[in-house]
């Protein structure tokens, strides 16, 4: 489904991803895993297609085709989910009209018909009990005042909704507490399927206890430097980064990038 | 806001979405014969104008000595907007459609002028009016139909033009003319004073719920004539009326004045809810032609537990210069203000409100919305003053700002006199800018960038659009999204 070639970004003339390969297939869960700084979340911004991430070389191939030919918008259309790891407020747009507009947007681009009102609030209400979503939140501007873990349970929420073929989880368990981490995962979890892949970017194991992942790549200094099944997060978890620093120095490319 | 209207917004943003990039699609002209006076302006055209309304003797003393006045004033100068001295010889004070229709027969209306409407979408024919609307149409200086007259006169409802009202209700006119707006309140209303020509009047007698929205739609169609309408609406003790203004303008590349002069009277125990979608001709993109709106619009809570709201959404004129006001006279009486003002391209914009409190326990709202884009400035002037008497009042004002591109500008300037020790004011102020995140956290999620521009925009204004009657929020958006095509990327 995804296929990442030897990809090299540049954000604002730095360069961030210095050689990403990287194949997803349908029905796996892949983790990356890595230090701050080492280009987890430009990997994932780059595929959804975020501007200012410049492809320098290498190429990212999703579904056969070319992703660099394709706007934001239509990769989205497409089945690229992002889950952020800093959802944006959107004073005044309720949740349920964001979704709605999305929902309606996507199956335009399939060439299908918009959903029917009814249709539209019988599956957000079913969704958002799968994420343990209170109904009154739908109806509220999009994160507005919400907390770190109800901006997270919205993502779920929002991925629950689209029903991407390719989703990429940003950080999604930074800032959860336990409960929330498991709420958020059981939501994760129930959106497996066959046709579905996931990527979730992560720095710390714990999520995986949650969600047990296929493929466990560790990213540092740009590069895939070590890729293995979930045993590999928990050696990780035991050794810490530094263990795989030897031949990548990702400490030092870390201090790059904040420089 | 109901989840039902969400959703038809939500709806109509994504048929705008479609939309090329378009023009000012009420910028046509109605080829209609029409008795138009030759430019300018003296003591003998004020005769002329009232002459051909065949006004009584007190009406056209009324004028002549406003035009007295007028002479004697200067244009007022202390607005952040810039624009060529108008030359007030050149503007033409009166043109009508020629073959006057009686009011009764809309068979007897021009065909054209019938056209215009439809194709602005406001029929006239009762049959396929808007349910529950009331329209007042206004062809540059004449009315040419309003509807739903009998309905309302059984309620007791007085909805009629200004120039019919002045020989049917002359002791109304008489007594509410110019009683909350003097004639010398400023340069702009001591010259509509002289030269108006029609307009809109309401009276809703003690205890009645006017049964429908009432409205008028301003239309300025012949070349080089100014547009001076009056409005005068009263809502007698215990009263409730909802009244809605929209207007428009051909596309031309000369600009045109328009000065209106509205005045509201609240009686005890009364309420006014007053909403303006303004959409007069902009301009082009290099700032030729467009409208120069200059407009004073004010309101009286003469009773105790009156009520009188003001919601404008506005759009169009190459320069806006209004501020609707509220005078809180009555114990416990109670004004609001809700705007959104938009500015793209060359347009300017400086409005806002001025709420004044004499009343015990009185209370305000202020809650205004720019939005600028291209060159647009964008400039929000209020005035809160709280009188010695005025014990207990109470004033919150939020002003919201939003930027699009670098080129534009958003200035806000509130003043605050406080008389009374015992105000309670509060003042917030927020300048934003569309994020890059925002748009790409919408894009994301499979919305265009004009969708996700337009959900953001709308999101912005929603505090105002709400207290649009529905079908006007509705409009009010499309508006507004169309006003804003071509701002990003």
């Amino acid at each position: 489904m995804l296929k990442v070639t030897n990809l090299h970004v540049s954000v604002f003339g730095t360069s961030i991803l210095k050689g990403v390969d990287l194949e997803v297939n349908a029905g796996e869960v892949h983790a990356i895993m890595g230090p701050n700084g080492s280009g987890k979340s430009t990997l994932s911004n780059v595929i959804a297609g975020r501007d200012g991430y410049e492809i320098t070389e290498g190429s990212i191939e999703y579904m056969g085709k070319d992703l660099s030919e394709l706007e934001a918008e239509e990769r989205a259309c497409e089945g690229i989910f992002l889950a952020f790891q800093y959802p944006v407020e959107i004073p005044g747009v309720s949740n349920m009209a964001m979704l709605k507009a999305a929902i309606n947007s996507m199956r335009k681009h399939r060439g299908e018909k918009e959903m029917t009102a009814g249709d539209f609030l019988k599956l957000i209400r079913e969704r958002a009990d799968l994420v343990e979503m209170k109904h009154e939140f739908l109806k509220r501007s999009v994160n507005e005042g919400f907390s770190g873990g109800e901006k997270k349970r919205n993502e779920i929420l929002q991925m629950a909704m689209l029903e991407p073929k390719l989703a990429l989880l940003d950080e999604t368990d930074s800032g959860l507490d336990i409960d929330a981490l498991k709420i958020v995962s059981q939501g994760v979890n129930a959106l497996r399927s066959p046709d579905r892949a996931m990527v979730l970017v992560t720095h710390y194991q714990r999520l995986l206890d949650y969600i047990i992942p296929d493929h466990v790549h560790v990213l540092a200094g740009g590069r895939i430097v070590k890729s293995g099944d979930k045993s590999l997060a928990l050696e990780l978890e035991e050794k810490g980064y530094s263990w795989l620093e030897g031949g990548t120095n990702a400490a030092a490319s870390l201090e790059q990038v904040a420089n | 806001m109901s989840e039902a209207l969400e959703q038809e917004l939500n709806e109509k943003n994504r048929d705008l979405k479609d939309l090329v990039k378009r023009e000012y699609k009420e910028g046509f002209v109605t080829d209609v014969e029409s008795d138009t006076f030759e430019p300018g302006l003296n003591e003998d055209v004020v005769r002329r104008i009232s002459a051909k309304k065949n006004e009584p003797e007190f009406m056209l003393e009324y004028r002549l000595k406003a035009f007295r006045r007028w002479q004697k004033m200067k244009e007022p100068d202390w607005a952040h907007i810039d624009y060529p001295k108008i030359d007030f010889q050149k503007i033409a004070y009166y043109s009508a459609p020629k073959e006057m229709p009686k009011l009764d027969s809309l068979d007897q209306v021009d065909p054209k002028i019938l056209e215009t409407y439809e194709k602005l979408g406001i029929p006239l024919y009762e049959q396929k009016l808007l349910a529950n609307v009331a329209v007042d149409a206004v062809f540059d200086s004449v009315s040419v139909r309003t509807t739903f007259r009998e309905t309302l006169s059984e309620a007791g409802v007085i909805f009629m033009p200004i120039s019919e009202a002045v020989h049917e209700h002359p002791e109304l006119i008489k007594k509410y003319l110019s009683s909350v707006v003097p004639v010398q309140d400023n340069y702009y209303t001591a010259l509509n004073s002289a030269v108006f020509s029609d307009g809109s009047f309401v009276y809703i007698p003690p205890g009645v719920r006017c049964p429908m929205e009432l409205s008028t739609y301003f239309r300025i169609n012949e070349m080089n004539t100014g547009q001076f309408e009056r409005t005068l609406i009263i809502a007698d003790e215990g009263a409730y009326v909802s009244y809605l203004e929209g207007c428009t303008a051909p596309q031309r590349d000369e600009n045109q004045l328009h000065a209106a002069v509205v005045e509201l009277v609240a009686h005890k125990d009364a309420e006014i809810k007053y909403s303006t979608v303004q959409n007069w001709y902009p301009g082009d993109e290099n700032g030729k032609g467009g409208i120069f709106n200059f407009v004073t619009k004010r309101g009286v809570c003469k009773g105790d537990n009156s009520k009188i709201s003001w919601t404008q959404v506005e759009t169009g004129s190459a320069i806006t210069w209004k501020y609707p006001s509220v005078v809180l006279q009555g114990d416990n009486s109670v004004g609001e203000f809700y705007s959104v003002a938009l500015t793209h391209n060359k347009q300017q914009a400086d409005t806002g409100t001025k709420m004044i409190h004499m009343g015990k326990n009185t209370s305000s709202t202020i809650i205004s919305k720019g939005i600028s884009a291209g060159h647009g400035q964008n400039t929000y002037r209020g005035l809160v003053k709280i009188l010695k008497g005025a014990d207990n009042a109470r004033n919150f004002s939020q002003c919201d700002s939003l930027l699009m591109g670098d080129r534009c500008g958003a200035h806000t300037f509130p003043y605050m006199e406080v008389q009374n020790p015992s105000a309670n004011l509060e003042h917030e102020a927020t300048t934003s800018k569309i994020s890059e995140d925002q748009l790409f956290y919408l894009k994301q999620r499979g919305l265009s960038e004009e969708a996700a521009v337009s959900m953001i925009v709308n999101g912005f204004c929603k505090e105002v659009f709400r207290e649009l009657p529905m079908e006007f929020a509705v409009e009010a958006q499309k508006l507004l999204d169309i006003s804003l095509e071509g701002a990003v990327g």
